[in-house]
């Protein structure tokens, strides 16, 4: 088991170089680089910067080295020192604004997974057990609304009733008066009543085509002898139903936190720009916009490796639940 | 007993046509009883429909503005005026200034009726770059500043349905352009990956897996962020759908790779390779034929992922830019609360992409169960 664990770990090693490098690519892709921006932000201040100059300051950062060397400095340096480089846009080293806001997005994106369980896994127990029954009906119906919606969709919606019939203000993580103001206990009950927002509309999603396969599997595993045995041995329906099936349907959940993961994390991005949140979605969106590259790269250097870390992380969890894989 | 005919024979027959009837019509009859798949496809229909032939169909130029009509609110269509049939019309608009705000308010002035006219004469326009002509389908009869606004307008006082059908021909597109490109990549990998198999496969299968574990929408930003803002939009357009494809292939390769696995070793394949034939041959006259109803299952399912994609870039501004008119463009009028509260009609995009959306993962879902007819 042990051993299973280190190699899968050690196989992970590769697919974050190969992720470094696809971010560094992403870097270098905007025409330019560091210096022809600060160039550019010098004349609009009315200086003039001659090309000599501009040659030693493109020295003095290494960017006239080839492109692996570049590549080298800017990885060893995070691997190493945990430095992300200068952010052009704000001044500021990327590792000042980037932990906050991951750790922030990683919060979302937990609970919402947790949220996507806590719905699909006794919604699709219930629709599998009660096939064709009213609210199986009711439920496949809001299933695929929740798939055919888009986050951003139902996040602007959700602002839009709020505003319009509750006078509910949604988006963003407080309201005014408790933005700036000490931690409390009515602070903290502002932020959970402004956090269920994006983790619902991140969850709707992923519970939608979890539940799904959930019930799929279920109808496939009611249908098997074990189960009859087990209601012929005179066990009550809840007890064979969450005893063994159950148990079983439950496998591809744990293989897909992987892939749940990633899209996750997408939705928080887009999610967070239109409900304002101060997560990673808005910064990355504006570091973009204004290429800000080495603050965008961070962003999505250290998102894909939290999925990586993500993925890994699912894998050993579905060793443990399923011996099969581990001795396949 | 000589009129009526054997019910034995009857039920033979049935049986008879059941057997032999070809696998594309045992696949249209099972992909029938899916009526959810069915009504998809009507719905798919008509929205291609409406995307081909926008310029006819909408009722306004999408990109004339009027300063006097902005944020004009969906108008009702009515049939009666002063309990007297009149066939559909719409009201007349009343402006008024809201002294408080100073914000421009619209509401309906009950004496001017305004019939609405069909085949009516109204902004010209070039159809599919060919013909000049000014024929849509409809329109109402007026002074020049009276216009119908079924879905009102925007900011600029655009008609926002005329906007929505120009802009589903981009969307709608996006998708199937895209889907191409990823079915090229995601064909090609995946029959490799199948075919080959051994270290082949373990590369392809790392490296589709290693696409999917990135997370999509800030790999998406990324690499559409270094597409400068300069170029030309329809070359914006087609990198965009690359972009998409690039990270949207790895489903299909799936797919195909998991089908040439199973097929490898059915007798037909071996058949056809003891007959002579070159590995090429066997690959696109047996095996691909052989798959394509999960091909095109897969497809299907592919094409709305293609057109999130392009919407949620859209929407964030990195996707197409203005003057293009897309869904996701659109819906970036309806970004922050402040729009929402004044205009909620601007969400009228967002259901146009929810409906497609749905209709193309029923469709999907109905064509996968089809897929294999000879399956109980």
């Amino acid at each position: 088991m042990a051993w299973f664990i280190v190699k899968r770990i050690l196989w992970s090693v590769p697919t974050m170089i190969l992720i470094s490098i696809a971010t560094f690519i992403i870097i270098q892709l905007p025409p330019g680089d560091y210096v022809t921006a600060y160039i550019a932000e010098l004349e609009e201040l009315g200086e003039k910067i001659t090309a000599q100059e501009a040659a030693e300051l493109r020295a003095s950062f290494g960017l006239d080295k080839p492109l692996i060397v570049q590549y080298w400095n800017w990885i060893s340096k995070i691997v190493f020192h945990g430095d992300f480089g200068l952010s052009l846009d704000w001044k500021l080293p990327v590792s000042d604004l980037l932990w906050d806001r991951i750790a922030l997005t990683l919060m979302i994106s937990t609970l919402s997974l947790i949220l996507t369980w806590a719905i699909a896994i006794p919604i699709g127990v219930y629709s599998a057990t009660r096939q064709y029954s009213i609210f199986d009906y009711v439920f496949t119906v809001l299933g695929f609304l929740g798939r055919g919606i888009p986050d951003f969709l139902l996040a602007l919606v959700l602002m839009w009733l709020g505003f319009a019939y509750f006078n509910f203000h949604v988006g963003g993580l407080f309201s005014p008066e408790y933005a700036d103001a000490p931690w409390s206990f009515a602070r903290f009950w502002d932020l959970l009543a402004h956090l269920w927002v994006p983790v619902v509309v991140l969850a709707t999603g992923g519970a939608a085509g979890l539940l799904r396969v959930m019930r799929a599997n279920m109808l496939e595993e009611l249908g098997k002898p074990y189960v009859e045995t087990a209601y012929a041995q005179g066990m009550s329906e809840r007890e064979v139903v969450w005893r063994y099936p159950v148990r079983v349907a439950l496998n591809p959940f744990f293989s897909t936190v992987g892939w749940a993961l990633p899209a996750l994390i997408s939705g928080d991005v887009i999610t967070a720009v239109v409900l304002n949140l101060p997560t990673t979605g808005p910064l990355l969106l504006r570091a973009l916009l204004n290429q800000d590259m080495y603050m965008a790269g961070g962003f999505i250097l250290i998102l894909s490796l939290f999925t990586i870390i993500g993925t890994l992380l699912s894998d050993i969890l579905l060793t443990l639940t399923d011996p099969r894989i581990r001795h396949a | 007993m000589s009129t009526l005919s054997d019910p034995q024979t009857e039920d033979n027959t049935a049986q008879l046509t059941v057997d032999t009837a070809k696998p594309l019509t045992l696949m249209w009859w099972r992909f029938k009883q899916h009526r959810l798949a069915l009504w998809s496809l009507y719905v798919i229909g008509f929205l291609y429909f409406v995307a081909a032939f926008a310029e006819f169909l909408a009722p306004y130029d999408p990109f004339k503005h009027s300063r006097l009509h902005a944020f004009v609110p969906p108008q009702q269509v009515h049939l009666f005026h002063e309990g007297e049939f009149k066939g559909p019309f719409v009201y007349g608009l009343d402006r008024e200034r809201d002294p408080e705000t100073a914000r421009l308010t619209f509401s309906e002035d009950t004496d001017k009726v305004y019939p609405i006219k069909f085949f009516h004469r109204g902004d010209s326009y070039k159809f599919w770059g060919l013909w000049e002509t000014n024929l849509h389908l409809f329109g109402i009869e007026g002074g020049r500043r009276d216009r119908i606004y079924l879905l009102g307008t925007d900011a600029l006082g655009r008609d926002l349905l005329s906007r929505i059908i120009y802009g589903g021909r981009v969307t709608l597109s996006v998708g199937l352009i895209g889907v191409f490109f990823s079915f090229v990549i995601g064909i090609t990998l995946g029959s490799v990956a199948g075919l080959i198999g051994g270290r082949v496969d373990a590369a392809i299968q790392r490296l589709a897996e290693f696409v999917r574990s990135i997370p999509t929408i800030p790999l998406w930003l990324g690499l559409a962020a270094a597409l400068p803002v300069a170029w030309d939009p329809i070359f914006v357009y087609l990198l965009i759908t690359v972009i998409l494809a690039l990270i949207g292939w790895t489903n299909l390769a799936r797919v195909v790779r998991g089908h040439f696995l199973t097929i490898r070793n059915q007798d037909f394949v071996l058949a056809a390779q003891l007959s002579g034939a070159k590995p090429r041959r066997v690959v696109t006259r047996h095996m691909l034929p052989s798959m394509t109803s999960y091909v095109i299952a897969a497809i299907t399912l592919a094409i709305p992922e293609m057109i999130l994609g392009e919407t949620a870039l859209s929407f964030l501004g990195l996707g197409l830019r203005p003057p293009v008119v897309s869904w996701g463009v659109l819906l970036q009028d309806a970004q922050n609360l402040r729009s929402i509260a004044l205009a909620p009609w601007m969400l009228a995009p967002g259901a146009a992409i929810v409906t497609t959306i749905l209709a193309f993962n029923f469709l999907g879902d109905g064509l996968r169960d089809a897929a294999d007819p000879y399956q109980q």
